[in-house]
């Protein structure tokens, strides 16, 4: 095994071990949890868990302050309350839970603070020249003050994967440590980008640098490029988060973004944290999906098990 | 060389373009008429296979309604052309499972073939038919357009019909529908050689889902599904008639009574929705 000597910001030497990953196992590992069939009031459950653990995205050029509002509407209720209340009676099932956080663009954070006050909602910013992270450090410094002044609660840089492609994996670590400095006691996450990293060695390794600079939590994907976020990628990262608690004590959080579109991929998610960290995972402060389609197919599901009949999701909201 | 054992066909489903086995794992015997032997085992479908196709027949509408009415028609007639070279075996299936003589099953596939080719006729000539300019009071243009429902089921008449099938699976689609169908019990072996044709008449993946199974099991799934737009009843049970439109209201599913008239405009037209536009007169 390869061991990696970077410098911390004290000028003291770590190692970072370079795990080997079993590609062919992990694949295999993953794939198991596509196999399971979660019904009735475990699955209700689970669909309430996954929604409460939603960052509700939007990160498009097209984003207006319009379109954030309405995202932070759905963020708040992403049901009609009127609609549901007589099924949640019926069924005794308690109220549909609010989405974890909001993820948008710097530009559009006072925006979301403006529209999410007092709900207890996070703001997230993608911040560091998103999606690309192609911009000199200074320039994604200011973009990280920019979002944390203006009140984001989260902040989803993303890693230098020109350095680290390249072997300076000190550069990518001093960025991550710079940002986490930025941030203060506002929340990182960390994107590793693990669909242009290319083996599931350099996306462990890449999880080690995030974790031992500093982030709170790491992230598969930007959602802006194929393959985004798979199960046994997911997988790789949360056994480097098992081993690092094990190491330090820390818990880091996990959050798979893009292509997790229905219920069924969500709940298979659920499954594997559970039973790669544990149940003490399952929250919403150690795990995240980004997602903007997962929400309207995990109302539809919701529906369906509370109503009994196939429910259509042009009821809800698009954005 | 010694004689080959017969190779004989393994009668699956039809959703989403593709040929599954039922989720469920259950069958249904289809026995040959004459001698009451076993046919084949054919899929029994559940309510998952049944949301699978509502799922699939969703995500192909829109794709199918977009098409040109006139590429609409070329597809239909290709079916007809398809049919044709599937005649052995349509006859066959015929023969052995309903009882049908030589010249009767022959007659079924023409009355099939030839329902496609009604309805490929109509596919890009019943919107000029239907629609209208209509005389109004004020200076606007006023016209009426017809548009496709969206997703129909297809319940069929326990009484199999070869030509009625196929006519009915025309109709709706010639205007841009998609449908899940679920076949009578009774002549459900066809299902293997319709779904074939089908599947090689450029027919986007999902419009036409074909699905075999218990009646009395699926009906209720279909008609409180929210994703069906219409549903159509060819069987006689007045019973059922009465519970679907009951539960069609949960919606607005349009529900579509048994047709008397199969090779007709009327029945494309029960598959359509008008659309009235005013537009104002200007220079």
């Amino acid at each position: 095994m390869r061991t990696i000597s970077i410098q911390n910001e004290d000028g003291n030497q770590i190692a970072i071990q370079a795990f080997p990953i079993d590609e062919v196992g992990a694949n295999e590992r993953a794939d198991f949890f596509t196999k399971r069939s979660v019904k009735k009031d475990s699955k209700l459950s689970a669909l309430y868990l996954a929604l409460s653990m939603c960052d509700l995205t939007t990160l498009e050029g097209s984003d207006t302050p319009g379109r954030v509002q309405q995202m932070c509407a759905k963020a708040r209720f992403p049901v009609p309350p009127d609609l549901i209340e007589p099924y949640l009676i019926k069924r005794k099932a308690g109220p549909i839970p609010s989405v974890a956080a909001v993820c948008v663009y710097p530009s559009m954070v006072p925006i979301a603070v403006a529209s999410l006050k007092g709900s207890g909602i996070g703001i997230a910013s993608v911040s560091t020249a998103f999606p690309s992270g192609q911009a000199p450090l200074n320039v994604k410094l200011d973009d990280t003050r920019f979002a944390v002044e203006n009140g984001a609660t989260e902040i989803d840089m993303v890693i230098n994967r020109s350095a680290f492609l390249s072997g300076d994996y000190q550069q990518v670590f001093n960025e991550i440590v710079a940002i986490k400095k930025a941030c203060g006691d506002t929340h990182l996450k960390v994107i590793l980008e693990t669909g242009e990293l290319g083996s599931y060695d350099r996306v462990r390794l890449a999880s080690e640098i995030a974790m031992e600079a500093g982030g709170d939590f790491i992230k598969t994907s930007t959602g802006k490029i194929n393959p985004a976020a798979t199960l046994p990628v997911t997988l790789v990262m949360l056994q480097a988060i098992g081993d690092y608690y094990q190491r330090t004590g820390k818990k880091i959080g996990m959050k798979p973004a893009g292509g997790i579109r229905t219920s069924k991929q969500a709940i298979q998610y659920l499954c594997m944290v559970n039973e790669t960290l544990g149940p003490e995972w399952l929250t919403p402060h150690l795990f995240r999906f980004g997602a903007s389609a997962l929400v309207n197919d995990l109302l539809k599901q919701i529906f369906k098990e509370l109503t009994g009949q196939y429910y259509y999701d042009k009821v809800f909201s698009i954005d | 060389m010694t004689d080959l054992i017969k190779i004989s066909k393994t009668i699956k489903l039809f959703i989403g373009g593709e040929f599954p086995r039922t989720e469920s794992g259950r069958s249904l015997p289809v026995y040959v008429a004459k001698t009451k032997k076993l046919y084949a085992y054919l899929c029994k479908a559940s309510r998952k296979d049944l949301r699978n196709s509502v799922t699939a027949a969703q995500s192909a509408q829109a794709g199918w309604a977009a098409r040109s009415a006139y590429n609409r028609t070329q597809i239909l007639y290709r079916m007809a052309e398809m049919a044709e070279g599937k005649r052995e075996e349509f006859i066959e299936t015929l023969m052995s499972t309903l009882g049908y003589t030589k010249i009767a099953a022959n007659k079924a596939v023409n009355e099939a073939i030839d329902a496609f080719v009604y309805f490929a006729g109509f596919a890009d000539k019943y919107q000029q038919m239907i629609g209208a300019v209509n005389p109004v009071s004020g200076p606007h243009h006023n016209f009426t357009s017809s548009e496709p429902v969206g997703v129909v089921a297809l319940i069929c008449n326990s009484k199999f019909n070869l030509g009625e099938v196929v006519a009915q699976i025309s109709a709706v689609i010639a205007s841009g529908n998609a449908v899940v169908v679920l076949m009578a019990e009774a002549g459900a072996a066809t299902l293997a050689p319709l779904s074939e044709v089908l599947a090689t008449s450029d027919l986007p993946k999902g419009v036409v889902n074909l699905l075999t199974g218990d009646l009395n099991e699926l009906y209720q799934h279909l008609g409180t599904h929210m994703e069906i737009q219409s549903l159509s009843y060819q069987g006689s049970n007045k019973k059922i008639l009465g519970e679907l439109k009951e539960m069609a209201a949960g919606n607005m599913k349009r529900v579509i009574p048994p047709i008397n008239d199969m090779l007709s405009l009327d029945h494309l037209v029960s598959y359509v929705e008008y659309k009235t536009v005013w537009h104002p007169i200007g220079n």
